[in-house]
């Protein structure tokens, strides 16, 4: 049991760093790419090709004085922030990075990410509501029904691979793809993937459904009030998030650390990453959608497919069950 | 019938997000159209408005070709020009003989005051640069610089004296006459 806890302790420290370097990393990306596709150079002038810029900024924001409107509820004002992003440090935990390379080898590890990126939703809920501003409130409104539509049909892809594998363990699922492509679930549900990402952005916040922070509508929707790291760690929280929901993309469909040639945790990284940068490209290239048309997607179009495709992947799964053939 | 061909063209249209991700592709890769200003600085500058300035006499460059006439002032809509005279010359005792003479044979005194102001005080913070001024300036004595890089820490920094700025003008420039820029154009 103790060597299960170390294991675990490890794991978090772990995550811990790798979530603030990946917030840095990320920020430095989406500057640049949305730079780029702009056609401008995007920052350059801190670092070598700015690199340094995101650290320059987690200083400055560090530095910041912590600031709370009159009216505000003090305590769920400061728990929002740090609700957003504990729980996204649990959610690094049953990623299998690689062959065996996972902080916490259970069955229920989708089940368990599944649970706590629910949380956010909570804390971005607090966070707007305590703020005691229209802007944080209409953000938190809009976070709520955004993220839990979203996440029933997230929910049902997700299920639908699971139904496959038949395991709630992502080191299982894993396991039950091949090393080429065409060995990966993205080949046997394709519907699946789609879904999975679209609601994944949508789970995240990401452009184009931001609209609980929609700048451009909001100010900054629920984090309009928070200053310094309270803002530091909602941002943070959103790209820890993000990294979770492309990592559980890669697990599922795209084979996670399987792959030729390159050891299994490169393989993982570099699938992960590009599903990033596909969400930055995302958000640069598409306009926001009207908080209709975000719901109309979702209740409309998600969810029918996602449940068609369930029940169509556990017909096959069922007969092939009964016929006994592999596949 | 008509539900279900609506909804394959919503389907039909997902292709409009490919096309879109493609267009930022494309400018993804493309050079960039800004120019990184502190180390490059844009050469297009040449229509640029900036702030008034005197214009320069024919013989010398850094006189001011300005008669004292106040037609700007009184033309600026925004009050921002005020011009002062130069007061006439004490004539010495030669000089006041002479005009005694000249006024008993009933000759019209020459007056000796020189034209060009004394002050030509410019107030850039009113100033909407409508050019109304130049357009009524009987000896054309007036332009818009091209200086595009005017900037103040306080309001009174952009209240200033256009004589003393064209004579801190022709201390910065060299010698020459044929070089400075200001003495021919725009007349």
């Amino acid at each position: 049991m103790p060597a299960e806890f170390i294991r675990i302790l490890i794991g978090l420290v772990a995550v811990a760093v790798s979530v603030g370097l990946i917030g840095l990393v990320m920020v430095w990306v989406e500057r640049k790419v949305a730079g780029h596709i702009q056609r401008r150079p995007g920052p350059y002038e801190v670092g070598p090709n700015g690199v340094l810029q995101p650290l320059a900024d987690a200083l400055k924001l560090v530095g910041k004085q912590l600031f709370m409107p009159d009216g505000a509820d003090p305590i769920l004002y400061w728990l929002a922030p740090v609700l957003s992003f504990i729980p996204v440090l649990l959610l690094f935990l049953p990623l299998p990075v690689g062959d065996g390379l996972m902080a916490l080898d259970i069955n229920l590890g989708l089940l368990l990410i599944l649970a706590f990126a629910g949380l956010t939703v909570l804390s971005l809920l607090l966070g707007g509501w305590a703020s005691n501003n229209k802007y944080g409130l209409l953000g938190a409104a809009r976070a709520v029904a955004q993220s839990v539509a979203y996440e029933i049909p997230l929910l049902l892809s997700v299920l639908a691979v699971s139904f496959v594998a038949g395991s709630l363990n992502l080191a299982e699922v894993v396991k039950g793809q091949g090393t080429w492509p065409w060995n990966w679930n993205i080949m046997t549900q394709p519907l699946a993937f789609l879904i999975y990402i679209v609601s994944a952005l949508g789970e995240t916040n990401r452009a184009p459904f931001d609209l609980p922070e929609a700048e451009s509508e909001l100010t900054a929707g629920f984090h309009t009030e928070y200053s310094g790291m309270g803002f530091g760690l909602f941002f943070l929280a959103e790209y820890a998030n993000m990294v979770v929901v492309c990592s559980v993309a890669t697990a599922l469909f795209l084979g996670g650390w399987q792959g030729p040639v390159l050891p299994g945790p490169v393989w993982f990284v570099l699938k992960v990453s590009l599903l990033m940068l596909l969400m930055v490209f995302f958000r640069w290239t598409y306009p926001r959608v009207r908080f209709d048309q975000l719901l109309t997607i979702n209740w409309k179009w998600l969810m029918p497919l996602a449940v068609l495709n369930l029940l169509a992947t556990s017909f096959f799964v069922k007969l092939a069950q009964f016929t006994e053939v592999r596949w | 019938m008509n539900a279900i061909k609506e909804a394959l063209k919503n389907v039909s249209d997902l292709w409009s997000l490919m096309v879109g991700l493609k267009v930022t592709g494309r400018y993804f890769r493309e050079p960039q159209r800004t120019v990184r200003y502190p180390w490059k600085a844009l050469s297009n500058t040449d229509t640029y408005k900036g702030h008034l300035e005197l214009v320069g006499g024919m013989k010398d460059p850094f006189k001011p070709r300005c008669i004292s006439c106040g037609m700007c002032a009184l033309a600026c809509p925004s009050n921002c020009l005020t011009v002062v005279k130069r007061k006439a010359p004490k004539p010495t005792p030669e000089e006041e003989k002479a005009l005694a003479e000249a006024k008993e044979r009933g000759e019209k005194p020459k007056d000796k005051t020189p034209k060009d102001p004394e002050k030509f005080i410019y107030d850039f913070s009113l100033c909407s640069l409508c050019g109304t001024c130049m357009e009524n300036c009987p000896a054309g004595a007036l332009q818009f610089s091209g200086n595009i890089y005017m900037a103040g820490y306080s309001r009174n920094d952009f209240l200033f004296d256009l004589v003393v700025k064209m004579r801190e003008s022709e201390a910065a420039s060299p010698a020459e006459p044929a070089a400075a820029p200001a003495a021919t154009s725009e007349a």
